[in-house]
């Protein structure tokens, strides 16, 4: 058999699975958002551009859409430097190295959703932790539900004490395949840590940094089950984020037209946007003279 | 100053970590009246502790049981994993491999289109599985959503296994098959051995999205194969009181966090190079 056959017996199964698995929601979502399918009727009718218009001038959708552009660059950027700086303890070597890296990744493992069940349970007003502890201190406690700024917060603590952990493995995965001679020259030459930093280990991170930063603005963007446990999008509509705004439209009021235009939106939007960004970081961290 | 410094953050960040799972683990043992009175934390001084809470999701007070959803739980993120981690490594070696083409488009592009499942969230997806779902009878059972979970583990698979095999020299694949190994046995007996961290790594990976997958159980499941999160997220919507509730939330994340203490040291190593790469 020639080398024809086992280049496709390679790729063919797990390609030909996933288009199988994904071709008809594709498809199914494009004609869909053609027609005009809601609660009172069912069918595909076609009504042409009519959704899509309504897409475009659809405020709230746009507004949960720069609501999550702040969510996600906000938290990707605190991870990042959190986990950036949890990295590179482990790597230059503290007491107790091994358990500090296995209690940090056990965030990791955990349950979104679960957790959001915890969170809120923290965050409950009257019998939470978070007010408990705050009583205790003899402060003011915080209406963390009924409030917006506090809201938004207790979903930003739940996503980075969960995701965190992702970028501290991946860039100690980096930091440790990272090659040995310019440190150690850079250093016999006597350059002082933070120099070292900033000159030579951070440029040759960069590369592993923009993979680490693309995904979790990527996985960030999907965020749905901590916010439909945490916050159900309040106080009002305060955490609302796309995804939420997508299941409510289709999932829960049923329109389902209208949703595969929004969903069809979301990931046009979704890709332009993270192509440019990936353009831009690339731009940015690019090699330049010392 | 510096070093101490280093050391604060460290036990804060630490203690950041425990606090909602102490909590958690607490609450999980509290009695109405210790919840109800307000926040407490330590055990035996601030309240008494009982194991009413784990007797409501263990099917022993009747309330709820949550057993058979745990092993749903484990045979859809089983097998998803093993097809994703076997389909999705077959494809990520042809694509480090072989040249695929058609017309302008090449390997980068197939391997886009892999990583471009993962920006579509499931809420995107839960009306066309359903009636895909529905229109092949495989709603509400374990091969439906085991081939929707696939649908989105694999891309993970592919994305970790292509840099990966990237990183063995194809010196070595080519030197068997010119002892007369076809192309897959040179996989089988040189590269497979080769790639074990690159492996346990992806499968690490899919069993911690599969099992975390809310949505489409949510969406795509009803009573006979309803995972555990959907089940205490199900909980969570009824009256369900706290000390119930934390005890279900740490019994559906004990597994995973048992499987952290066995497979740490892959995630820690060498294995994960090719990803980063």
């Amino acid at each position: 058999m020639g080398i024809t056959f086992y280049k496709r017996l390679f790729l063919l199964p797990g390609l030909l699975l996933l288009i199988a698995v994904i071709i008809f929601p594709l498809l199914f979502s494009i004609r869909v958002s053609m027609s005009s399918w809601n609660v009172s009727r069912s069918g595909l009718d076609f009504v042409g551009g009519s959704n899509w218009a309504r897409m475009f001038s659809d405020a709230d959708f746009w507004s949960s859409m720069l609501r999550l552009l702040n969510f996600a660059v906000l938290t990707t950027f605190v991870q990042y430097v959190l986990g950036f700086m949890l990295a590179l303890y482990i790597w230059q070597g503290v007491k107790g190295g091994r358990f500090f890296r296995l209690v940090w990744l056990v965030p990791l493992m955990t349950t979104p959703s679960i957790m959001a069940i915890v969170w809120r349970s923290i965050f409950r007003e009257d019998i939470g932790a978070a007010n408990g502890i705050l009583k205790m201190l003899g402060l003011s406690t915080i209406g963390w539900s009924t409030e917006v700024v506090p809201a938004i917060f207790t979903i930003y603590v739940a996503e980075i004490w969960q995701w965190t952990p992702f970028m501290f493995l991946f860039l100690l995965a980096g930091l440790l395949i990272l090659p040995k001679e310019p440190l150690l020259a850079a250093e016999i030459d006597g350059a002082s840590p933070s120099r070292i930093f900033w000159k030579i280990t951070f440029p040759l991170m960069a590369p592993i940094s923009i993979g680490a930063i693309l995904i979790r603005l990527i996985e960030s963007s999907k965020i749905f089950d901590s916010i439909f446990v945490l916050t159900s999008a309040g106080p009002g509509s305060a955490t609302e984020t796309p995804t939420y705004f997508l299941w409510k439209r289709s999932l829960a009021e049923f329109q389902i037209a209208y949703g595969a235009t929004l969903a069809l939106t979301y990931l046009i939007v979704m890709i332009i946007l993270l192509t440019i960004i990936a353009k831009v970081l690339t731009y940015l961290a690019r090699p330049r003279g010392w | 100053m510096s070093k101490t410094l280093k050391y604060v953050f460290l036990s804060f960040w630490t203690l950041f970590v425990f606090v909602p799972l102490s909590w958690a683990l607490t609450t999980s043992f509290k009695t109405p009246d210790a919840v109800n009175q307000g926040a407490t934390f330590i055990p035996w001084v601030q309240f008494e502790p009982t194991v009413a809470g784990w007797q409501d999701i263990l099917g022993i007070s009747g309330y709820a049981n949550l057993i058979p959803n745990m092993v749903n739980s484990a045979i859809v993120t089983f097998f998803a994993s093993l097809i994703s981690v076997s389909l999705g490594g077959f494809a990520a070696y042809g694509l480090s491999r072989f040249r695929y083409g058609w017309k302008y488009y090449g390997n980068s592009d197939i391997i886009f289109f892999f990583i471009a499942q993962r920006i579509l969230p499931p809420v995107v997806l839960a009306i066309p599985f359903f009636l895909l779902l529905k229109g092949l009878n495989l709603l509400d059972t374990h091969l439906g959503l085991i081939l929707v979970l696939t649908s989105g583990l694999m891309p993970i698979v592919v994305w970790l296994m292509v840099d990966f095999f990237n990183q063995i020299p194809r010196e070595i694949d080519e030197m068997a098959m010119l002892e007369g190994c076809n192309p897959f046995q040179a996989f089988r007996r040189t590269i497979l051995p080769l790639s074990k961290p690159g492996i346990a790594i992806s499968a690490i990976f899919c069993v911690i999205f599969g099992w975390n997958d809310l949505f489409f159980s949510l969406v795509l499941t009803f009573t006979n194969v309803k995972t555990l999160p959907a089940a205490v997220v199900a909980l969570n919507g009824t009256v369900t009181p706290f000390w119930t509730l934390s005890a279900s939330a740490i019994f559906s994340i004990l597994p995973l966090i048992g499987f952290v203490f066995i497979v740490e040291r892959y995630l820690a190593k060498g294995g994960f190079s090719g990803a980063v790469r």
